[in-house]
């Protein structure tokens, strides 16, 4: 395992609310190479982003809780470490980009302020240092007249520019791992193609591991290594970006590629959709969380839950399903 | 721009919509505008889709609301079914929105949480004295089935529901008058990627079912592309290109469609490798102190003199394609 930057194992976050216990997270591992490029995807509760707040113990406690699991990072589990030594972590080796550009800068705070602070608690600089840094970094983010703009409030950037801000911020102290949180959700389409090279143009400079996490299967494509799917606060499926997309294999993959139109699309299909909701886990789910919507559910799905498992022995892709659904087989 | 005058539903002539800039509490003394819709023309024909796309802020919606009315045009005319709505006022309006409904971005803030799934349908049917008493109950049922929801929820409040399911009560709503025009102004961007087709397939084959004209806003080009027939792109208070889908997305001629469509991501890495992407600098400009010319000059890589000094005309180049542009030919 010494070769992975990242390595998380069974990871367990619940959220205690009024309703009960809300089960974010369910066992997640998955591990992260150095110089990586990660995509996680699913809709919205999958728990996609509590597993990357957990890993850098940004969930509020209470209510929520990490409840089991480990992340080694460097020989030290992060999930063990104290909140002083999780602090060093934080912004200086692992750091994140939020989704909304609009209110996770503080605004009212400069610019300058904000980004010079890492440095000086990460990194150690004097005043002077860290404001000709912020001033190479905004330029280094393509904001120009980065020396000038150190004085503006955020409120005086547009969203393009204030996501620009943030990445530069968490690539201040330069990080091992860069998560991105839906960092273009927010932001129109040519400002996330704007974003998104930008991204890709700092991950081959500076050779940091990313985490990219979203809801869009196309943003994914053309940036990540290896994609992981998340559906009830589970890894359902686990491949190589093109094996990926080229020969999914979990039902809820393939509905998810087939409800997308392209826009390169030829002719016009009815898109196919997955019919009723993402489950809310109000308790741990004892059958495959996808069951009720799944076409293919077989009785298995409702009295066990599947593992991930390679999809023949030595595969890189991982899926978790009793049934094969390309040759309509049951898996042990 | 008309073509064949059986065929169109809605001509829109030169719309403008200007938001005023006020400034003084006491007196108030209007110093700007906010120029959302600047001079936009086209024709909907009957029972089609016409897809409207252009990135936020670029007057999209206000395009939507304001050719059903809902803010008053500072000039230009509609013309629905023969009749001017810019002139129309009162009753005489009130009864024209009977035929032309629309359906809203947020499911979660376009639905009185007060009010009963019933009463949220009927509403449209009592206020314009169409049914009442039982025949409303009636008809709200037989709505709800029409959208794949069961007429038992009906007693049901907003909350009980998920982002899907409003949106198909919102949906139901819309339907509610049999109106032949529909303004759907981004009616899923705020649903979940499985959800989204689950509600564009309902538009669709409610568009077959009661034979629909849509006005489809969204800035999601590929489910612009799947869902229109037509298609036009705003820039900045203007249309800057509009053309059938096919036409548009093999062959789009404004330099500001191209790099939109290029940056579209599409989910197939193969796809994604070979693509070349036009990167558009910088930010759209402010709506209240648009440049001068083309709108668009200060993002385009082809811009010459002659685009800061003239408004291009959107002349139509093709049969049926119109562009706003001195560069393409």
């Amino acid at each position: 395992m010494a070769d992975f930057l990242l390595d998380v194992h069974d990871l367990q976050t619940q959220f205690r609310t009024q309703q009960g216990v809300v089960h974010a997270v369910n066992g997640v591992s998955f591990h992260l190479k150095e110089g990586e490029t990660l995509g996680v995807v699913g809709e919205s509760g999958c728990g996609k982003s509590v597993t990357v707040m957990s890993l850098l113990r940004l969930i509020p406690t209470p209510p929520g809780k990490i409840v089991k699991g480990s992340a080694d990072f460097a020989g030290h589990d992060l999930l063990q470490m104290t909140n002083e030594e999780i602090r060093f972590v934080r912004g200086a080796q692992i750091s994140i980009v939020f989704q909304d550009p609009m209110t996770s800068l503080n605004p009212v705070l400069t610019i300058g302020q904000q980004l010079e602070e890492p440095l000086r608690l990460h990194v150690g600089m004097n005043a002077a240092q860290a404001r000709q840094r912020s001033a190479e970094l905004l330029t280094l983010v393509g904001i120009p007249r980065g020396k000038d703009r150190l004085n503006d409030y955020p409120h005086q950037f547009s969203g393009g520019m204030r996501q620009r801000v943030m990445i530069a911020m968490a690539l201040s102290c330069s990080p091992q791992i860069l998560i991105a949180d839906e960092p273009t959700t927010a932001l129109d389409v040519t400002i996330q193609a704007q974003i998104i090279e930008l991204v890709k143009r700092l991950r081959d400079e500076l050779g940091m591991a990313v985490i990219w996490i979203t809801h869009d299967l196309g943003v994914i494509a053309g940036l990540a290594d290896r994609v992981a799917v998340m559906y009830g606060g589970l890894i359902i499926e686990e491949a190589p970006v093109k094996e990926l997309y080229a020969n999914p294999r979990h039902p809820y993959t393939i509905g998810l590629i087939g409800s997308l139109p392209r826009v390169d699309e030829r002719e016009h299909n009815r898109l196919e959709s997955i019919e009723g909701l993402p489950p809310v886990l109000y308790e741990l789910p004892k059958h495959c969380p996808f069951a009720p919507r799944c076409k293919f559910a077989v009785e298995r799905c409702w009295n066990e839950n599947p593992e991930l498992q390679p999809a023949s022995a030595g595969s890189d892709h991982f899926f978790a399903c009793w049934v094969d659904v390309k040759t309509g087989r049951m898996r042990s | 721009m008309t073509s064949d005058n059986n065929n169109v539903l809605m001509h829109v002539d030169n719309l403008v919509k200007h938001f005023p800039i006020t400034q003084g509490i006491v007196i108030r003394k209007q110093v700007g505008a906010v120029r959302a819709v600047d001079g936009i023309s086209f024709d909907v024909h009957k029972g089609e889709t016409l897809g409207l796309v252009g990135e936020s802020g670029c007057g999209k919606s206000t395009t939507g609301r304001t050719i059903l009315q809902l803010y008053r045009p500072t000039s230009g005319s509609v013309v629905f079914d023969g009749i001017n709505l810019v002139t129309l006022k009162g009753e005489s309006l009130r009864h024209m929105r009977r035929k032309m409904q629309m359906i809203f971005q947020d499911p979660y803030a376009s639905l009185n949480p007060r009010m009963t799934v019933n009463e949220i349908i009927g509403e449209p049917l009592i206020v314009h004295n169409v049914a009442r008493g039982k025949e409303v109950e009636d008809r709200v049922a037989h709505l709800l089935e029409v959208v794949g929801l069961d007429p038992a929820f009906g007693n049901r409040f907003p909350h009980e529901f998920s982002g899907g399911q409003r949106q198909r009560i919102g949906v139901a709503r819309a339907l509610a008058l049999q109106p032949s025009f529909i303004v759907c102004d981004e009616p899923i961007s705020a649903l979940d990627v499985s959800i989204q087709a689950q509600v564009v397939n309902l538009l669709e084959q409610l568009q077959q079912d009661f034979n629909l004209t849509y006005l489809f806003i969204a800035h999601d080009l590929s489910m612009v592309r799947h869902i229109s027939d037509r298609v036009a792109v705003m820039y900045l208070g203007i249309i800057v290109e509009l053309a059938s889908r096919d036409e548009i997305y093999h062959n789009p001629l404004h330099p500001y469609s191209q790099a939109l469509l290029s940056a579209v991501p599409i989910p197939d890495p193969f796809a994604e490798a070979k693509r070349k992407r036009i990167i558009l600098e910088g930010d759209v400009p402010s709506p209240v102190n648009p440049p001068s010319g083309c709108r668009f000059r200060t993002r385009c890589r082809l811009a010459q003199q002659i685009c800061a000094d003239l408004r291009p005309d959107f002349r139509e180049l093709k049969p049926g394609h119109f562009v706003a542009c001195h560069m393409a030919d």
